[in-house]
């Protein structure tokens, strides 16, 4: 009995009730289908989330002074914070001697303020630092040009912004350059527009401005400590280095025991808030952040792919099914198939592999499916087909039709010929 | 499996029975359907099995043709003990040494005539164009040529049983065993089955027929009577190198 002589009385047996057929192979395509297709939405989201995060800058650390959780020193209202951190401490770090690995220093003071022109007005997050910020933030511009050192040495009111800001004030990007828009009522010639960036959060990370340290802290923020010091590595392999480097000088500067220190310098700042009370700063990594929401996004389609899983696994119970119903509706014709001589295998051969073919079927049909749904843009995510769950998904069809086939052809299988033949 | 060498040869019977019975369920609720049967069916022979429902006939049908075993005694098929052979080799034979024709017919639906016909070959594993020519030949033996390509539903029950004939023949079986091949025909589809039997017969082949119908019966050249799980009679109608009784008479029929 030649394997192609039992593919064929399979294939003859399936396609004597197609609809049946159909219905059951739709089961393994809406299993393979969704498997391929959630585990593209998960791995598309975590894609989605990492470019977002490399957008900040993979190769920056962010410093933050102690007592200030991560949110909260961030984005808005920082005027207030007293501890720490001075415009000394940052130009303490831009040390070639003792920081070899670090590129550039850009210290922050930010603040929340109402930006206002003619009649138009928005809510930005202001930020006043060094022009080495644009380059460690990756904020190019897309119209204009960057502030320059001189700026901040004159402290002169220019100011980049970002998209949001010129649409909401000026209309488009091009006519905002050369205007004069009000900050908190200082104000400020726009230079350039930065290119637009992916939101992560709530916060529009294009509602910013960004303007002179000197000039902000004349206006707005007043003297006194940083928001946070952005640090830019050498490049994206020497930020763990740099990471201790700056550790060591911040912790000498600002006289911390060896022993937390150390702990800051290991833990870099993923610990987050809780030890904040005894250390006067924290350092964030941004390839550690990245590793996280990775992470976390990895859970994430692992879940999704285990929902889809349940639905293949429903899938093969589908063709248990359906092989049982077979069996039975013909075992009259397995009783005439042993009288005329088929051995135990030939008939196992034929119904394992009836099983088979409906879920091989299936399979190719949802890989099929999988590809044409990740076309679409789903719940706001594109997702990216990863090739390994092409394959698992064929693999687990194959073997879902062989596990879930095995049952209903054992019974035909070792069916007696004289009942089966008695059998109406 | 005990093939004695002296017996390999033409003269040796193609069965031969001792003492077989047969019993279904255990101690006092057993039904006995053959209570020790012994019988010698030479090469050749057109035997008819005669007896009321209920009498052992088909369970005798069964052990003959190797669907079931005896519980006790010697069953030789073709010098072969296949008294004691397990499901597998029971498989083998059947597909080796015997071709069934049943009162049903039992032809494969949603599968053309040729490509029933073909199906033992396909499990005996003979190559797509062979088998394809050894089936057209056992077609047009039983004058269904021209109906290769029809679907069992798609022709008269005569021209099934006849089908069915073909499905037997097509392996060149040591014996064909029909069970009341005419029971489901009416009288003309009955003559054309029992005329392609008979020419069989006259071509040498070894027959085994299972009926009640003492008319169906004497196309047969030996008939054997059953009782009760025995043989009560056995009469033979005409010599074993003879051509069957009704030949001649069938063949103006057809």
């Amino acid at each position: 009995m030649k394997v192609a002589e039992i593919l064929r009385f399979a294939t003859h047996g399936l396609s004597a009730n197609k609809s049946r057929s159909a219905l059951t192979t739709l089961g393994i395509l809406i299993g393979v289908g969704a498997v391929i297709l959630l585990v593209a939405v998960g791995n598309g989201s975590s894609k989605q989330i990492e470019a977002n995060i490399e957008s900040l800058g993979s190769n920056t650390l962010t410093v933050f002074s102690g007592g200030f959780g991560l949110g909260s020193s961030s984005a808005s209202g920082t005027q207030s914070q007293s501890t720490a951190l001075t415009l000394q401490d940052a130009e303490g770090l831009a040390n070639k001697t003792s920081a070899p690995d670090v590129y550039s220093v850009s210290p922050e003071t930010s603040t929340s303020a109402t930006a206002t022109y003619g009649g138009s007005s928005t809510t930005v997050t202001v930020t006043g630092t060094y022009p080495s910020y644009f380059r460690a933030s990756n904020s190019p511009v897309q119209n204009g040009t960057y502030f320059t050192a001189t700026d901040v040495n004159k402290a002169h009111n220019v100011v980049d912004i970002g998209t949001t800001v010129a649409q909401d004030l000026f209309g488009n990007n091009r006519s905002a350059i050369g205007k004069s828009l009000s900050i908190g009522s200082t104000p400020f010639e726009v230079v350039g527009v930065l290119k637009s960036k992916g939101t992560t959060g709530p916060t529009d990370s294009n509602a910013i401005a960004i303007a002179p340290y000197t000039s902000v802290e004349d206006v707005l923020t007043g003297y006194g400590s940083l928001s946070e010091i952005l640090v830019q590595a050498t490049s994206a392999q020497t930020t763990s280095a740099a990471d201790s480097e700056i550790t060591a000088i911040l912790d000498k500067e600002l006289g911390v025991t060896s022993s937390t220190s150390t702990a800051s310098g290991t833990s870099g700042s993923s610990s987050g808030s809780s030890s904040s009370s005894s250390q006067p700063f924290e350092v964030l990594n941004q390839s550690q952040l990245l590793s996280t929401s990775t992470s976390t996004s990895h859970t994430f389609t692992v879940l999704l792919g285990v929902v889809a899983a349940i639905s293949l696994l429903v899938g093969g119970i589908g063709i248990t099914n359906i092989m049982l119903v077979t069996v039975t509706e013909r075992t009259r014709e397995i009783g005439i198939r042993k009288a005329i001589g088929a051995p135990k295998g030939a008939i196992l051969g034929q119904f394992l592999a009836e099983s088979v073919l409906l879920s091989v079927f299936g399979g190719v049909l949802g890989v099929l499916a999988g590809f044409i749904g990740s076309k679409f843009t789903i719940v706001g995510v594109k997702p990216v087909i990863v090739p390994a769950s092409i394959v698992l998904a064929v693999g687990v069809s194959v073997l879902i039709g062989l596990f879930f086939g095995s049952y209903p052809a054992n019974r035909a299988a070792s069916m007696r010929p004289i009942e089966a033949l008695r059998y109406e | 499996m005990t093939t004695r060498p002296k017996e390999v040869g033409a003269d040796r019977p193609v069965i031969s029975l001792r003492d077989l019975c047969k019993e279904y369920g255990v101690s006092d609720l057993a039904v006995h359907a053959l209570r020790g049967v012994d019988l010698e069916v030479e090469r050749g022979d057109y035997l008819a099995v005669l007896g009321a429902s209920g009498s052992g006939k088909t369970t005798f049908m069964n052990i003959i043709g190797c669907l079931d075993v005896p519980t006790s005694g010697r069953y030789l098929l073709d010098g072969i003990d296949v008294s004691f052979l397990d499901e597998s080799q029971l498989a083998l034979v059947r597909r080796r040494k015997i071709g069934f024709v049943f009162q049903s017919f039992n032809l494969i639906p949603r599968m053309t005539a040729l490509a029933n016909v073909e199906l033992p070959l396909a499990y005996a594993g003979i190559r797509g164009d062979q088998r394809r020519q050894r089936a057209m030949a056992a077609l047009s033996l039983v004058g269904l040529a021209d109906r290769s390509n029809h679907m069992p539903n798609q022709v008269s029950g005569g021209e099934q049983q006849r089908l069915a004939i073909a499905r037997a023949l097509v392996t060149s079986p040591t014996i064909v065993l029909a069970d009341e091949p005419t029971g489901n025909l009416d009288t003309a589809a009955s003559a054309d089955v029992l005329a392609v039997l008979d020419r069989l017969s006259a071509a040498g082949r070894t027959i085994v027929m299972i009926t009640h119908e003492h008319d169906i019966a004497a196309h047969a050249k030996r008939q054997i009577h059953m009782v009760d799980g025995r043989i009560t009679e056995d009469n033979r109608i005409v010599g074993l190198a003879d051509p069957p009784p009704l030949l001649a008479s069938s063949k103006v029929a057809s």
